[in-house]
């Protein structure tokens, strides 16, 4: 299963109003450290439906919402509960290493 | 139990494993998760790689490098070591997955990471303005003024690259000459868009939320000054990955893996080392490659003089 993609027209709906835990993978096609995480991600997502959705936006296509949440560096991994950011990852790691970071909202 | 097993996917490790593969050595290449291909998958255009006169894209030379390994047999696993074990006959290499594997040598070709400033505010601000690598992050700065902080050939090559988004970039070294290669300063020189700070070392970085300037040390005057910026770009060097086997094998005062003379052979028997790991100067693509040759050939050798029971042992390609 592959993270579903959201847009500046369905953000709100996927993410700020999303009554569950979101992660947004801020990325894009030229990112190679993207590319490589991308699949890591889809992992954790279907070890975890229960408990956390995971989704992606592509910085090309959707700038103005890259802007919004200050993007400078992708992969970006931000995780939003009730619509605020509550935790930051940026750059490609091994799952061990992002399980660790997200710890706290995999549990 | 395998006859080798190969740590590392940049040049070095895929061409290490082209001649095992074609030895027949059947080679468990342990390429990382995220890091896959190693530095030239961050790079854009190689123009400096033999044989491809028009230059080619770092990461096509990579997938072509992996391409070629695999055709003879080596296989390729994208998961990162955690541990080895290197004393003995037997090596065992465990994974981030938990699996272990064992062979009978080993080619460790990790290469080198990005050399930090070393500044209290660099974590704080990392993603925030302050990057290493351009071709992931440059999109972001658009109509900005950032700076790049180095004089070799990835310093160049980054703030080359910039120009593409950035409205200027600085480049800001230490030094009143560059390390770069020639063909690199001409074009940096050449740019419109690039100027150089000489003689300036980066002693703070500023910003709250995200950067916003650099506070600079005048080398020569002592003077401190400071330049407001969008973003800063760190290429100061690389350091070897050499953080899995301290206390197992031996460091040269450099920090890379130390080797017998001209050999890939490393302090521990059934132990080689190629690539930028071993290398505190030359660091080039095909030095690598070239590196990843002679480990391989040192260890085909040394394989080929072990006792035929351990080798018979090592017939099968299989889980530890």
């Amino acid at each position: 299963m592959s993270a579903r993609a959201v847009t500046d027209a369905t953000f709100d709906q996927e993410v700020i109003n999303n009554e569950k835990t979101v992660l947004v993978d801020f990325w894009a096609e030229w990112c190679g450290p993207c590319r490589a995480v991308s699949p890591i991600l889809d992992q954790i997502a279907s070890e975890n439906a229960d408990k956390l959705d995971i989704v992606k936006l592509n910085v090309d296509d959707f700038p103005a919402l890259a802007a919004k949440y200050q993007i400078t560096s992708i992969p970006a991994m931000k995780v939003f509960q009730k619509g605020e950011v509550v935790k930051t990852v940026i750059g490609a790691k091994p799952k061990v290493a992002l399980e660790k970071d997200l710890a706290a909202y995999l549990a | 139990m395998r006859q080798i097993i190969i740590i590392g996917s940049g040049p070095a490790g895929f061409t290490a494993a082209i001649y095992a593969a074609r030895a027949n050595l059947q080679p468990l290449l342990i390429a990382s998760s995220v890091e896959a291909g190693g530095e030239l998958m961050n790079t854009t255009e190689v123009e400096n790689y033999p044989g491809f006169p028009d230059g080619i894209q770092g990461p096509e030379l990579m997938a072509k490098m992996q391409e070629q390994a695999e055709r003879f047999g080596t296989e390729v696993l994208y998961d990162d070591v955690t541990e080895l074990e290197l004393t003995g006959d037997t090596k065992t290499v465990t994974l981030g997955s938990g699996e272990k594997h064992e062979a009978l040598a080993v080619i460790f070709a990790t290469g080198s990471a990005y050399r930090k400033l070393g500044l209290p505010d660099e974590e704080r601000l990392s993603g925030r303005g302050v990057s290493w690598c351009a071709t992931c992050d440059g999109f972001f700065f658009k109509e900005k003024t950032i700076a790049v902080i180095g004089g070799g050939d990835s310093a160049m090559e980054e703030a080359t690259f910039l120009t593409r988004f950035a409205s200027k970039v600085y480049v800001v070294h230490r030094k009143d000459t560059l390390r770069a290669s020639k063909i690199m300063q001409e074009r940096a020189f050449a740019n419109p868009k690039i100027e150089f700070v000489w003689n300036s070392e980066v002693v703070g970085i500023t910003g709250t939320d995200a950067v916003d300037g650099l506070v600079l040390r005048n080398t020569v005057s002592g003077d401190e000054t400071s330049l407001p910026l969008g973003g800063i770009f760190v290429a100061i060097g690389n350091d070897p990955r050499t953080h899995l086997v301290h206390n197992k094998l031996d460091l040269t005062p450099e920090g890379t893996i130390a080797v017998a003379g001209r050999s890939g052979k490393t302090s521990q028997t059934g132990v080689f080392a190629a690539g930028d790991v071993i290398d505190p100067t030359y660091r080039q693509a095909v030095t690598a490659a070239a590196s990843g040759t002679v480990a391989a050939l040192d260890a085909e050798h040394y394989l080929a003089l072990l006792p035929e029971d351990l080798l018979a042992d090592a017939s099968e390609p299989a889980l530890a």
